[in-house]
């Protein structure tokens, strides 16, 4: 690995136990307040009335059932959602003191502070390279030599780096389905933002390709707000702080992952967790 | 094995191999009729190729002369019409792929545009023939080149919007996601995705226009002498071919078939790079 990613897959410790949050808990603030929030598809009610916290630094995941919501929740996040007419959202979202749902938000400014990594990696049609400056150059003006630091400390930061350094000129296309999300990870750290949403990142990789995101996921906290969709729920328990469960809509429990995972205090997060039905 | 009724198995056989004779039969007659047309065009047009052909202009009737006038007025006229309909195409296609989508309007421009797409180039020459010619009150290759601009639009209004509406939405939302702007996300990553589809179509509709004739005896006409004035009438291949090869002077007659085989290569040569542009496409995915 390289000097910024010092632990490989294989001695990583904190994969297989539930992390302990307790231990810096005076300093966990709220990043994004989720406040009675409803969505429609049209005039299907997607979400029924959510609230729960997601907290800084933290990595928070959302685990349900298919078609639950939770994916739809991560997209209100950063307002994904506008892009299709019929879709609406209702209720609040606070960050950092603002409800991100008001229409007058500018919501490229929101989306360059929130970014968002998908299901499917989505490399960019263009070399490797310019898929990272892309977003960088959004927004900033930044000399050659700069943007190329920026590249560099964003590939090194997705633990891409070394497999790539030798052929940045080259198609993102070309590169594996893993690497190709770590690129997509890494282009989304390099605008910088606070908050990452990572939308089933790894439900198209191969288990040594998940191992890799995981452990990404995991130094990537110490900068990030993260929030994560996952099918997986030992993913869930390996990487996250906390963990809320959806059902049909509706927000089930939310709470530390260990407590979740060991003591769920809803019947119905029991049974799911154990598998008795979804 | 034994339970199969083999009658209905024998019956499905030949008529089986019934259609494929047929099938054979009907794509040899075409390939036949087509390398037919192309020998022919190559047996009367090579022995035509000189120097000449490219250095002088149309000669009057029992002289010898090339194409040169000709030449340059289809390269013209056809480069304006391409410039002309290929930015308008262009933006159409990508505001009904991007922003129109499923709107009445986009649904609307695209019935009419199909509709454009089949007129018979006649007609376009027709309406070009009213609307500029009749006003300017004479020929003229702005007309030629705006009637040709007529038939490329279409082309690539549609194949604009097909190959934009193959780009995946999921490029889209990881485009909007970094914070770009829709007009980003539609120059910087969906053409760059689309390109070589979007070049492909540009490509078949110069292709397209290179050969046409009715729409350029209503507005271009022809010339006899070498003319860089847009504002005139302007010579060009295939009224040229029209004319010639009516006409009953041999060195007509043989100018003719070089113009024609020289707009034959030309169209050939654009399909094949059409083609192996948008192979690679396909090879890159």
């Amino acid at each position: 690995m390289n000097e910024s990613a010092p632990m490989s897959v294989g001695t990583q410790r904190p994969h297989l136990q539930p992390r302990d949050p307790m231990a810096n808990r005076a300093a966990l603030t709220e990043k994004i307040s989720v406040r009675d929030v409803r969505f429609y598809y049209g005039d299907f009610l997607a979400l029924k009335g959510i609230s729960m916290p997601i907290y800084d630094k933290k990595v928070t995941a959302l685990i349900g059932p298919s078609g639950c919501g939770k994916s739809t929740l991560l997209r209100i996040f950063n307002r994904m959602y506008d892009l299709y007419p019929k879709q609406r959202a209702e209720g609040e979202i606070l960050f950092e003191g603002n409800n991100l749902l008001d229409p007058k938000q500018d919501l490229n400014l929101l989306r360059a502070r929130v970014g968002m990594v998908f299901q499917k990696p989505t490399p960019f049609p263009m070399s490797i390279y310019d898929n990272i400056a892309f977003g960088i150059r959004l927004y900033e003006r930044v000399p050659k030599s700069e943007l190329d630091d920026r590249v560099e400390t964003a590939l090194k930061r997705g633990a891409l780096w070394d497999e790539v350094k030798d052929k940045l000129n080259q198609s993102g296309l070309g590169l594996s389905g893993g690497q190709q999300q770590r690129l997509c990870i890494a282009r989304s750290i390099a605008v910088r933002p606070d908050v990452l949403l990572l939308d089933e990142p790894t439900s198209a990789l191969d288990p040594i390709a998940t191992a890799k995101v995981e452990e990404l996921i995991y130094q990537l906290k110490s900068d990030y707000t993260i929030c994560i969709v996952t099918h997986n729920m030992q993913q869930a328990a390996r990487v996250a702080d906390f963990t809320a469960f959806m059902y049909l809509g509706e927000l089930i429990e939310f709470g530390e992952t260990s407590q979740v995972f060991t003591k769920p205090k809803q019947p119905k997060t029991e049974d799911y967790i154990t598998g008795r039905f979804g | 094995m034994q339970n199969f009724d083999m009658s209905r198995y024998k019956r499905r056989r030949r008529v089986s191999s019934l259609l494929m004779i047929g099938s054979w039969f009907a794509a040899i007659t075409g390939l036949a009729i087509l390398g037919l047309i192309l020998f022919t065009l190559f047996w009367r047009g090579v022995g035509g190729l000189n120097l000449a052909v490219f250095t002088e202009s149309t000669p009057p009737p029992g002289a010898a002369g090339g194409l040169l006038n000709a030449i340059y007025g289809s390269v013209m006229m056809t480069v304006l019409g391409t410039a002309l309909g290929t930015p308008l195409g262009i933006l159409a296609g990508t505001w009904m792929a991007e922003y129109g989508r499923n709107s009445r309007l986009a649904t609307t421009i695209r019935f009419i545009n199909d509709i454009l797409l089949s007129a018979p180039s006649i007609v376009i020459g027709l309406f070009v023939y009213e609307v500029m010619v009749v006003t300017m009150g004479h020929f003229s290759a702005w007309a030629g080149g705006c009637a040709l601009a007529l038939l490329v639009l279409p082309v690539v209004v549609r194949t604009t919007e097909d190959m934009l509406l193959l780009v995946p939405d999921g490029l889209r939302e990881a485009a909007s996601a970094l914070g770009s702007p829709r007009w980003m996300v539609i120059s910087r990553v969906c053409y760059r995705a689309a390109k070589a589809g979007m070049i492909t179509g540009v490509l078949l509709a110069v292709a397209r226009v290179t050969g046409e004739t009715a729409p350029l005896l209503f507005t271009a006409l022809n010339n006899q002498f070498m003319s860089t004035d847009m504002n005139a009438p302007m010579a060009n291949l295939p009224v040229v071919i029209f004319q010639f090869a009516l006409s009953p002077y041999p060195e007509w007659q043989q100018l003719a078939w070089t113009a024609a085989l020289l707009i034959t290569v030309t169209v050939l040569i654009l399909n094949i790079v059409a083609r192996a542009l948008s192979s690679s496409r396909i090879k890159k995915d």
